[in-house]
């Protein structure tokens, strides 16, 4: 110790007061600010501007390629009197309500199935996902063909066992088409539902079902009781992001029936596309688009108080 | 409540056996508490007798009837999880209700035993809390109250305390004693803490790779531990143990030819390979001890602990007077040889009676 030279003091430099250029460059706030600003950059040129031009455009008589005036609401007026319109709204909520709750009944089926100890666990679940990694236009392509008037392999199935005669004109009668439509959406949106779903399902101890059975719970008061309160959440968030890609389904309507045969499968998305870039009615497909969005935020809504309630369930993170 | 009979009970997982034989007899109303090092088999042991896991052979009966194949809900069994498993999102009259809810119980009848329950562990002001609101030894109470509002044969603990800080794990042991006390209500407690074995058990189970070593009064076990590893198991500081042979009547022959006392030496054992085992508060200071050098003192305020080398191995020793020790002082120690224990070498079987 003693044989180490200790250096000779330098000199402190002077304390100096504060600048207001030093305050802000030790301002988190100002740091957090630009660590935003790329996100906020990109939420704003690409959502909250096409956004708010879509709803701009509403409110005008914009053509392609023609510069459009201010209208007012003279295009929500055209809407509320067309009939073809009001078809669009209810098949798309028929189309959201049938397709999201089937979605969430088998989703919750098929989640609870591969929650169990069973063989070949790991493949089945990785089965599951199937549809969901087909893109959605080769899956409705598939679909059309298996829904085609003269080659559809059901129609021919069903001639081979003697059950019909005819092929069922399954995209050419509106009934049919509907289900058909509904059928794919189904099928493409339950491997989402049923993933997320049984990852929920991973996140209740099992202890809590040790528990339950010691307290004398049968299969079903074990779901009942334990499960189902506990996955609320899960499935409040699930079930509005399956809604709001229901409700906005586009390319496998448009891949099947193009909204056909006479309108039956339209939906919002597809009117508005019809409307505004094959017939040039921007101003109009605007409006049919703009017309989504209470019904989008009704559906959040929904979710939003689900959340709510199950936060005052858990009361404060006190621990 | 009732008696408890494991007999002969044997578990496998696979080709794996994690229990190879246990019998333990449990008198009603009795705490018994099995302790062991991990993966000694006390849990699955007592999941077993909740009906959680299933009995490979052997019999398991509650009162008069064997219950390897009745249902975990007709065995009247309540359980303490070591997480408690509490239901997070039912308030704390609800988790401990939901027996009785299921059990169709009317909801005046329900809240009469929730209210009973709770005024016993003093949980009434808690009782429209969720879980999350509660501290660790609030919870590990309304676990222990959704045992009681069952009103339960047998009690069930794993590891109950095992959650929660020292101080705690102290109030609630001495708790968890006095509720047994008032309700008379045969308890079986897995913990691998042996302080919480000593302190609470009317009857201690030591086990060890799925076998029972010893059964008997915590003070018995202390004093009397049948083999080596209940003798190291049981007691805070460890017993000491000094490798050796015994040398006639007289002495034991420790490591580097240092000389112990004993009492009297086990019958045809000259010459046979041995240890010696001492344990920390029985060494005094006194001339005719063996002489040792001290490493390490380590004063409590009640007493001092004491690390010396003896013969060149390391013992511990506890003394309540205050004696001035500095580390590389030499003192004398001797073990009292009316305490010492004798174990076989090879089997580490007790030798003296």
């Amino acid at each position: 110790m003693a044989d180490i030279a200790l250096a000779p003091r330098r000199a402190k430099t002077e304390i100096r007061e504060a600048t207001a250029w030093d305050q802000l460059r030790h301002n988190k706030n100002w740091l957090g600010f630009w660590f935003m600003l790329p996100a906020m950059a990109f939420l704003i040129f690409f959502l909250a501007y096409p956004l708010g031009l879509g709803v701009w455009l509403s409110f005008t008589d914009t053509r392609i390629g023609r510069v459009g005036h201010f209208i007012g609401t003279e295009n929500y007026e055209w809407l509320w009197d067309d009939s073809i319109f009001w078809l669009s709204v209810f098949n798309t909520l028929l189309y959201t309500s049938i397709a999201s709750a089937v979605k969430f009944a088998v989703g919750l089926y098929l989640a609870l199935l591969l929650n169990e100890r069973m063989p070949f666990k790991a493949l089945l679940r990785a089965a599951v996902l199937i549809p969901f990694i087909v893109p959605t236009v080769l899956s409705a392509l598939a679909f059309w063909w298996i829904f085609d008037s003269q080659f559809s392999i059901i129609s021919w199935s069903l001639k081979q066992l003697g059950l019909i005669t005819q092929n069922i004109n399954f995209l050419g009668d509106t009934t049919w088409a509907r289900i058909c439509v509904i059928f794919a959406n189904i099928w493409r949106g339950v491997p989402f539902v049923a993933i997320t779903l049984l990852a929920g399902l991973q996140t209740v101890q099992p202890s809590l079902y040790e528990a339950a059975t010691l307290d004398g719970a049968s299969r079903w008061q074990m779901f009942r009781f334990i499960t189902y309160p506990l996955l609320t959440p899960i499935i409040a968030v699930v079930m509005t992001f399956s809604v709001l890609f229901t409700f906005t389904d586009f390319q496998l309507i448009w891949a099947m029936t193009r909204g056909g045969p006479v309108n039956a499968t339209h939906l919002m998305a597809t009117l508005s596309y019809q409307r505004a870039i094959i017939a040039g009615q921007l101003g109009e497909g605007a409006a049919i688009s703009s017309a989504m969005i209470p019904f989008l935020l009704a559906a959040i809504m929904v979710s939003w108080f689900g959340l709510q309630r199950r936060k005052w369930q858990q009361g404060e993170n006190n621990d | 409540m009732s008696s408890v009979q494991i007999r002969d009970v044997r578990k496998s997982f696979g080709n794996f056996e994690v229990l190879h034989g246990v019998s333990i007899p449990i008198e009603d109303g009795e705490f018994v508490v099995l302790v062991g090092p991990s993966g000694c088999g006390k849990s699955t042991l007592l999941r077993m007798l909740a009906g959680l896991e299933n009995i490979t052979s052997g019999t398991i009966s509650i009162g008069d009837r064997v219950v390897n194949n009745v249902q975990p809900k007709e065995r009247d069994i309540a359980m303490v999880f070591q997480n408690y498993a509490l239901y997070p999102h039912m308030t704390v009259a609800d988790n401990m209700g939901f027996s009785l809810k299921l059990r169709g119980a009317k909801p005046e009848e329900i809240s009469t035993g929730v209210k009973r329950a709770a005024e016993i562990l003093a949980l009434t002001p808690l009782l429209e809390r969720y879980p999350r609101q509660l501290s660790g030894g609030q919870r590990q109470r309304v676990a222990m109250g959704r045992a009681i509002v069952r009103d339960p044969q047998v009690f069930l603990f794993d590891e109950p305390l095992s959650n929660l800080d020292a101080k705690l794990r102290v109030a609630m042991r001495t708790e968890i004693k006095e509720l047994h006390q008032r309700l008379k209500t045969t308890t079986v407690y897995v913990t691998h803490d042996q302080i919480e074995a000593m302190t609470m058990a009317d009857k201690i189970v030591v086990m060890h790779d799925g076998i029972v070593e010893q059964m008997g009064s915590p003070l018995e076990l202390y004093d009397k531990p049948e083999n080596q590893f209940v003798a190291g198991f049981i007691g805070s500081p460890a017993m000491n143990f000094l490798k050796g042979k015994v040398n006639g009547a007289a002495y034991f022959e420790g490591p580097n030819g240092v000389k112990l006392p004993l009492k009297s030496a086990p019958a045809n054992s000259d010459g046979q390979p041995a240890v010696y085992g001492v344990r920390p508060e029985h060494f005094t200071i006194a001339d005719d001890g063996a002489e040792a050098e001290i490493v390490v003192v380590e004063p409590t305020g009640s007493e001092t602990q004491v690390f010396a080398k003896l013969g060149g191995e390391q013992v511990v020793a506890v003394f309540r007077e205050r004696h001035q020790f500095n580390p590389g002082d030499k003192v004398r120690l001797k073990p009292d040889p009316a305490l010492v224990h004798l174990f076989d070498d090879s089997t580490g079987k007790r030798l003296n009676s």
